[in-house]
């Protein structure tokens, strides 16, 4: 087993790629026996200091319809130098550059070690990242202040030659020109009309031939002429001038009347900057960056009426379909999401309030263009302030670990088809050979659109295995998918990433057991949990856990073992062993349960659900929970009442919450202040453990969560009671005897 | 044509012509419903064949009806004693005047002392229509009265002008090419020689049909001896059907025109200067009920003495009659010319503020009047009765006082509303919008910045202007600074709005671009205090004419930068003015795009830059911004029983039959209001009249200006003709014609026009002159230089339909013409014309006006032509080097340079004279004229002689003469 786990490890390290199953059933019909779908975790850009990009351009396959990448599963002909293709079996010839290839010369795309390997395109014209803030105005006046600080200090983190734009907004939307002098100047949009994209580019000047600007061109011609707009500027140009102008960004100035919330133009606001981008630079990097306080509450995309009697709608009103707004916002961010998606745009959200901001009808702008989505109870927090610094850092080689643009080709070997994909991505309709008419998740294609990713962003790719049961492979015969992604780093260049991949093809009548001990039981709990949050985002909730149900059930008669009638009779081999609890806990997790959680903190877990990769996903399923004692080093421990003890210290990682639980006798030690005198210096230190530990979880983990110091009986322990599995409760707590 | 005599006049919205009988609702364009319709004036149906046309009436003052003196002399309280020859009549003091009597002879000079002569004008005049047709009519027609014709001509006045003077005119209508002179009706055998002229025929020339060789003796021609018949028959056999057409044909004949003099028809001038005369300079005190004010041409002090001043209101007739038959059959408008705002000369007293406090203005508990002198107290003071609607009123506690042995208040003169006739009241919070004290309001300067209001300069010249014209922005006498805010927006194809808030180191502009769907992109800083964000202003106006340098935007738009300053009003929840600096069409895609209607030949010539006189256009500026002004403003024209307000015109919004509202009301803003009998008036309890206008003062206070007028009424129609003002009727004929521009032909109007004034003047010879030939032409006193003025009306640009009159000129003088008081009408329609030439250095007095015609020029003279818009100084070809020398400092007249629109500051009596006229000239008017200077028999002289009024119009209407004939024809029609 061990071995397998290695593998599994091994080729994560390497590809990025974690598989349900790395024995694939060699036919359709045994297939869909496995209940759980041949599918993987697949992180098209994950770190790999040790893979430095090559300086060419790819070799692909000649055949239109194919295109696949020179790889070393390729079969190579030195002497006649040519290759041919491993998924559709043309021969092509090499281009002239690889003349002197031999058996001894072999470019590195042959290389079996470099199943994965970056290529570098020098052509084509680089153009400069974009970021462009769409700040709410109608904030509180330290919120707003630490706002325009985060912003203004991020100008300071930003490419120099980064292009940087502002859109404020409040009752109305302003446009800010950010290349004035003398006087600022700003566009001004009424918060309450849709406008279409033409509209909103006629209106800022952007369509015709800007007429002063472009005489004025010629006179300066090192200027790029599509990259210079009065709204999107050099930020080393213009960051003196944005830091002022972010300065002397005033509270909206409306007057909010007593029982009335701000008018907010969010989803005008979001319309402009969509519009802009895609008049200005379409098909260019760029991050539209909103911050917002608050919902919508005026014109398209307006999520609650400014009456502060009628609350923002619940998963109580959805239920009863009585969130009256709820549906033409979706529409219209969904809309505007299409549209982002269209022009590789992303949107990021920054939602910062206590009340619910309307992400339920936003979140398509996040989840569709591979934006972040960020919640907090306050600009003012630290978990936004380093939420948003942190999107700022920089890569093991001075990059920004942010991509563009990003477009994923999957190619599978003719035995498989790819049905579908779930993550934070949209289909580029590419339809062809190996495109399943069955779907899971986003399906029907072979292209998606990433517009926006980092090096942990994630997708579940499921795949369909359309071998016919009558049509045996051959022994040791090997299925191929590669996965190409063509993306604009954040260093402007245009890079692609390939990674092909092959797994052994098993007869699951002869050989279920080599198939049983391939099955990656995390990468299957993840994925079957992609598909039941894409189902309940898409369908009813209580569906989906019984679908989720039947699967878990179906996937122990087909591996369990056990007699029939004899429940203490079963058993399920190491490699399914875990599964069970994930589903477990899978089934009390915020990601299908929406009971006490508002609609906003559904979409908020669900989008980080979709997006993270296979170990973050894993912590979100089922918390980690670390056990601190006198007795030994910190252990992890059972997510279970029976965890809770009073003599321990429980550091749970919920993903979203960090807690740090004291069981009731150290919580009256510290209370007695032990931890301050000498000789109890041990105790200090099992105090101060969890909290180092969580100081680490905390570097790493973005979004930042939410930290919380807690003990027994504290009002915060919820958090951690809410996730433990309750074995033990009130009824039978003392039953058990047990304490 | 010829049958549509008044008679047969239908409302304009129905212009055929011979729907008869309904009298003409004359001034009530579209008005269909009123049927009763004098049938004995309609005029035989068919044409009796050509027939002479000419009615030649002999001028000259004949003696009075006795009958109609009598009862002048019923009416006596404009009759001074000295009027006439014998012993005052002691009814002269109305007894029903009685609470003013005593002050009236204490402390003011009573009326009819002070303006006796002026009232002997006017009554002579109306004897002396009269008179006209006595002099025709056999004298056994009426009792003889005590005074003989030489009574009336006792007036000093010079022999010449005597045959004018009457004011009752005698023309020869011009033979139309129907009838020949031959055929012109014969005056009646009995004319007498001594009521034509006692001078000697100067007049012959004008009473002559154009014959030549007409000799005087008998004023008549000799065919006209030999046609001559009985007198109606003649006059008959004369006119049906000889006029085919209407008064453009009247045009037509132009011999009459050259053969008539025109000293001898009434002058406009001489009119003027007889009022001068007769009551310039001297105190009028309004405590009379009726009493006819001076002419507004004339200079002199009124005092508030109960009703208001004539600067306020001006009536077509201060004496209205009794009956609405009686009015429909005279069919003189009834109205009232009023200017709420009018400045008060420093010599005059400024109005009182009455302050009530928290319980407000008195009012009637049934009409709502405001508490004023046509109150009768009684009950000891317990009560009041309404002078308007009759209802008794308890006095409020608060304001009880007791009664002193004549019935009237013990506080009579400590309170202006007992005693004045205009005053003001501070309104309580029941009289604001929303129960709310208003905002102080607001100025919002708009400024075009397209491309070429750029690059004229245009741009720069009005933000520099700006900065000090703010300083100037007006105030109340007390206050330290204005509470007025500004507000700035530019604006070309987008509109720019500015953020001028103190605090800013710099202004900060927002662009709206949705011109569609104009908003108000702020609320804070958009309006301030000039004196506090002076510093940010200042950057700001400094900065416009070079943020759009490179600008090269041509279009504008223009309906949504309107809107956009009403938003940001409504916003700012204030009252306001926009100033718009608009100098393009707009023809940016946005509402209210406009399509170029007129030529563009007008870009790039001489006559643009004519158009962008600077100086003209920053003194309007300047005066705009500086004059006082009221804001949110709602009139009320009260009037007491029997009568009502029905129409209005103006400047103005209504939104029912009687609010009449205005955002903004300034000192130059007339508002005329039409009356209609609803009821009989009686005579002892007359017609009141209160105007209240509620408004916003300049630094936010809501107050109420109350102004009341008492007129006179009578069942006598001479009463209500010789109570007439002409240059008021102008007014209301001028409003109600441009009124009705809009929806009627300007034909219809035209003819409307024409047919109301014969009807009015037929109205008067049918009864109220003396019997005598039809052909003769008698005009009231009051009313002799109507036919003029009404020609220049009918003259005016606006209605005429002409290519060659720009429609944005028109819609402008129509505008202005909408709005303006008495004083300004009259200027408007009769330019003065001024001889400089003869200057006489030494006085500071303006030089005798002479009559807007060519005639009166001559190649030696220099002429200062003025009309509240334009002033030209005309120079004839001889002019005196010295004069020339003198004004232009050139050495001859070759060397004036015409396209100045500057006089050159000459240090020499000429210059500095005539600079000082035009001074005093431009000085009482709103509008700063701007300065064209002509020379005699070059291209321009035909721009300056569309405004000699007397002659034939430049873009058609006929001469005076031949108007004044075409009237006399319809009049005779219709007294037939």
């Amino acid at each position: 087993m061990a071995t397998y786990l290695e593998f599994i490890q091994q080729n994560e390290e390497r590809d990025g790629v974690r598989f349900s199953w790395n024995v694939w059933p060699s036919s359709r019909l045994e297939a869909t026996r496995m209940v759980v779908p041949l599918a993987c975790l697949l992180t098209p850009l994950k770190e790999r200091p040790d893979l430095p990009p090559v300086q060419y351009e790819p070799v692909l396959c000649s055949r239109p319809t194919c295109k696949a990448v020179l790889n070393p599963l390729c079969q190579v002909d030195y002497r006649a130098k040519l290759w041919a293709c491993n998924f559709c079996f043309q021969r092509n010839q090499f281009p002239p550059a690889y003349g002197g290839i031999s058996e001894v010369n072999q470019p590195a795309e042959l290389m079996p070690q470099f199943s994965t390997i970056e290529y570098m395109i020098q052509r084509g014209a680089q153009s400069p990242l974009i970021f462009l803030y769409v700040v709410d105005t109608c904030l509180e006046e330290d919120d707003l202040q630490a706002l325009k600080e985060s912003l203004q200090m991020s100008l300071s983190l930003l490419p120099p030659d980064a292009l940087v734009g502002l859109i404020t907004f409040g009752r109305m939307v302003q446009v800010h020109e950010l290349s004035c002098e003398g006087i600022s100047k700003s566009y001004v949009f009424r918060g309450t009309k849709d406008l279409t994209a033409k509209q909103i580019q006629d209106m800022l000047g952007l369509t015709k031939p800007a007429t002063p600007m472009q005489q004025a061109r010629p006179a300066q011609p090192q200027e790029h002429p599509s990259v210079s707009s009065r709204f999107l500027q050099p930020v080393h140009k213009i960051d003196m001038n944005l830091t002022d102008l972010l300065g002397e960004l005033q509270r909206d100035p409306w007057p909010v009347t007593q029982g009335k919330r701000p008018l907010r133009s969010t989803g005008v606001a979001l319309s402009i900057a969509v519009g802009l981008l895609e008049g200005t630079f379409p098909n260019t990097g760029a991050r539209i960056m909103l911050f917002t306080g608050g919902p919508p509450t005026q014109g398209p995309g307006m999520v609650v009426g400014d009456e502060l009697k009628i609350p923002i709608r619940s998963w109580h009103d959805i239920e009863k379909d009585n969130a009256r707004f709820m549906k033409k916002a979706t529409k219209h961010y969904e809309m505007l999401a299409n549209r982002t998606a269209a022009n590789g745009h992303c949107i990021d959200i920054y939602a910062c309030a206590l009340d619910q901001t309307g992400l339920l009808e936003m979140k398509c702008c996040a989840n569709l263009t591979g934006g972040y989505m960020v919640m907090g109870d306050s600009f003012n927090t630290s978990l936004f302030k380093q939420t948003f610094q942190r999107i700022f850092t920089k890569d093991f080689n001075g990059d920004f670990r942010m991509a563009f643009g990003a477009t994923l080709d999957v190619k599978t070997s003719r035995e498989l088809k790819i049905a579908g994909a779930i993550g934070p991505c949209v289909s580029l309709n590419v339809k062809g050979p190996c495109v399943s008419e069955n779907e899971l998740g986003v399906g029907g294609t072979s292209q998606w659109k990433i517009c926006g990713l980092d090096p942990t962003s994630t997708l579940g790719i499921y795949f369909e295995v359309v071998n016919q049961h009558n049509a045996p492979i051959p022994q040791g015969g090997r299925g191929a998918i590669q996965f190409v992604t063509r993306y604009q780093h954040s260093s402007t260049q245009r890079r692609i990433r390939v990674t092909t991949i092959a797994r052994n093809w098993a007869d699951a009548q002869t050989q279920l057991r080599h198939i049983e001990a391939a099955f990656d039981q995390e990468a299957a709990a993840v994925l079957m949990a992609r598909l039941g949050v894409f189902r309940a985002e898409s369908e009813e909730g209580p569906d989906v856990l019984r679908w989720l149900d039947r699967q878990l059930i179906r996937l122990c008669q087909k591996f369990g073992q056990y007699n029939k009638e004899d429940p203490a009779s079963f058993r399920l081999s190491d490699s399914f062993s875990l599964y069970p609890q994930f589903m477990f806990h899978l089934r009390r997790s915020p990601f299908l349960q929406v009971f006490n959680n508002s609609p906003d903190e559904s979409s908020y877990y669900r989008h980080h659900f979709a997006r993270q990769d296979l170990t973050q996903s894993l912590i979100m399923i089922q918390p980690i929970l670390y056990s601190y004692s006198f007795h030994g080093p910190p252990e992890p421990v059972l997510l279970d009442s029976s965890s809770i003890l009073a003599d321990r210290i429980l550091l749970m990682d919920t993903f979203f919450q960090i807690v740090i639980y004291l069981g009731e006798t150290i919580a009256q030690w510290r209370k007695a202040g032990y931890q301050d005198m000498p000789e109890y210096e041990n105790f200090k230190h099992l105090l101060q453990a969890p909290l180092d530990d969580a100081q680490e979880i905390l570097q790493a983990r973005f979004p930042m969560p939410r930290y919380i110091n807690t003990e027994h009986g504290g009002s915060q322990a919820r958090f951690l009671l809410s996730k433990v599995n309750p074995s033990q409760t009130h009824n039978n707590h003392y039953a058990w005897g047990q304490c | 044509m010829s049958q549509q005599g008044y008679v047969a006049t239908p409302p304009y919205s129905q212009p055929q012509p011979g729907i008869g009988l309904s009298p003409p609702h004359y001034g009530h364009y579209g008005d269909p419903s009123h049927t009763a319709s004098p049938t004995g004036m309609m005029k035989p149906a068919g044409p009796l064949g050509p027939t002479a046309t000419g009615a030649i009436l002999p001028p000259g003052p004949p003696p009075p009806g006795p009958h109609q003196f009598g009862q002048n002399g019923a009416h006596a309280t404009g009759h001074p004693p000295q009027r006439f020859s014998g012993p005052p009549p002691v009814n002269n003091v109305a007894s029903s005047y009685a609470p003013y009597q005593p002050s009236a002879q204490s402390s003011y000079p009573t009326p009819m002392s002070t303006s006796s002569v002026t009232q002997l004008g006017s009554q002579l005049s109306a004897m002396q229509i009269n008179s006209y047709g006595s002099g025709m009519a056999p004298p056994s027609q009426g009792p003889p009265g005590p005074q003989s014709a030489t009574s009336f001509q006792t007036p000093p006045r010079p022999p010449q002008p005597s045959i004018l003077q009457p004011g009752s005119q005698v023309l020869p209508p011009p033979p139309t090419k129907l009838n020949g002179p031959g055929a012109s009706p014969l005056p009646p055998p009995m004319y007498r020689p001594d009521g034509l002229a006692g001078p000697p025929p100067p007049n012959a020339q004008y009473q002559l049909p154009p014959l030549p060789g007409q000799t005087l003796g008998a004023g008549y021609p000799p065919q006209q001896e030999a046609n001559s018949g009985p007198q109606m028959a003649g006059t008959q056999l004369s006119y049906p059907g000889g006029f085919p057409g209407g008064p453009a044909q009247m045009a037509g004949p132009p011999q009459p025109q050259k053969k008539l003099d025109l000293d001898s028809i009434p002058s406009p001038i001489q009119v003027i200067e007889n009022d001068r005369a007769s009551r310039g300079g001297q105190v009028y005190a309004t405590n009379t009920r009726g009493q006819i004010p001076p002419l507004v041409t004339t200079d002199c002090i009124i005092q508030d003495q109960g009703n208001a001043s004539p600067r306020f209101i001006r009536c077509t007739t201060y004496c209205f009659p009794c009956t609405s038959d009686m009015a429909k059959q005279a069919q003189i408008p009834l109205a009232a010319v009023i200017k709420p705002f009018a400045t008060i000369p420093s010599n005059e007293t400024p109005l009182y503020l009455v302050n009530h406090g928290e319980s407000g203005p008195v009012r009637c508990n049934r009409c709502k009047a405001y508490m004023c002198p046509f109150m009768q107290f009684i009950e000891g003071g317990r009560r009041y009765q309404c002078g308007f609607c009759n209802c008794v009123n308890d006095v409020p506690p608060f304001y009880f006082q007791h009664l002193d042995h004549i019935g009237r208040r013990l506080d009579h003169y400590e309170k202006p509303e007992l005693s004045l006739g205009s005053y003001e009241y501070v309104a309580t919070l029941d009289y604001c919008r929303k129960n709310k004290p208003p905002n102080p309001p607001a100025f919002i300067f708009m400024i075009d910045v397209s491309y070429s209001n750029i690059k004229n300069g245009l741009v720069k010249l009005i933000c520099e202007e700006l900065k000090t014209v703010l300083e100037k922005l007006p105030k109340e006498e007390q206050e330290e600074m204005s509470a007025i805010r500004v507000g700035f927006i530019t604006y070309n194809k987008v509109l720019h709005f500015f953020n001028v808030k103190s605090n800013l180191a710099q202004p900060q502009m927002m662009v709206v671009t949705d011109v569609g769907e104009v908003f108000v992109p702020l609320l804070d800083g958009f309006l301030v205090n000039y004196q506090e964000s002076q510093s940010v202003i200042h950057n700001l106006l400094d900065q416009i004419p070079d943020m759009f340098a490179d600008s090269n935007e041509n279009e504008t738009v223009f309906a949504p930068v309107i809107q956009a300053g009403m938003e940001a009003l409504k916003a700012a929840d204030c009252p306001g003015k926009l100033f718009i600096f608009h100098s393009s069409l707009p023809t940016a895609e946005a509402p209210g795009k406009l399509k170029n209607r007129d030529d563009k030949k007008l870009v790039n010539t001489d006559k643009e830059k004519m158009h962008l006189d600077s100086q003209q256009f920053l003194n309007d500026l300047r005066n705009d911004i500086e004059k006082k002004i009221g804001f949110d403003a709602i009139m009320r024209v009260r009037t007491s029983t029997g009568f009502r307000a029905t129409d209005f015109f103006g400047g103005i919004l209504m939104n029912n039959t009687t609010d009449v509202e205005m955002a903004a009301i300034d000192c130059d803003k007339a508002v005329t209001v039409e009356f209609k009998h609803d009821d009989k008036l009686s005579e002892d309890s007359g017609a009141l009249i209160q105007c209240a206008v509620l408004y916003t003062t300049i630094s936010g206070q809501r107050r109420l200006r109350i102004h009341n007028l008492g007129l006179n009424c009578s069942s006598q129609l001479a009463d209500l003709y010789k109570s007439c003002e002409t240059d008021a009727l102008i007014n209301f004929f001028a409003k109600s014609a441009f009124k009705a521009v809009l929806h009627q032909p300007l034909k219809v109007i035209r003819e409307i026009l024409v047919n109301q004034t014969a009807h009015m003047l037929a109205c008067y010879r049918k009864n109220c002159a003396s019997p005598s030939a039809a052909s003769q032409l008698i005009l009231p006193d009051s009313m002799k230089v109507l036919p003029v003025y009404m020609n220049c009306l009918l003259k005016n640009c606006v209605l005429l339909s002409r290519p060659e009159i720009s429609t944005d000129e028109r819609a402008f003088q129509r505008q202005l013409v909408m709005t303006m008081g008495v004083a300004d009408s009259q200027l408007f329609f009769y330019p003065q014309l001024l001889p400089i030439h003869t200057l006489d250095v030494k006085s500071t007095t303006l030089p005798a006006a002479v009559r807007c015609s060519e005639s009166r020029l001559s190649e030696g003279g220099i002429f200062l032509l003025a009309n509240g818009l334009h002033m030209f100084l005309w120079l004839g070809v001889s002019s005196p080097p010295e004069l020339i020398q003198g004004i232009f400092n050139v050495p001859s007249f070759a060397h004036i340079n015409t396209d100045t629109t500057l006089l050159p500051e000459v240090g020499n009596p000429y210059s500095q004279q005539l600079r000082m006229i035009m001074g005093i000239i431009q000085q009482k008017r709103p509008y700063s004229m701007k300065l064209t200077l002509v020379k005699q028999r070059e291209q321009p002289e035909m721009v300056f002689r569309q405004f000699l009024v007397e002659d034939k119009g430049l873009y058609g209407g006929s001469s005076y003469v031949d108007f004044l004939c075409c009237v006399h024809k319809e009049i005779c029609q219709l007294l037939n």
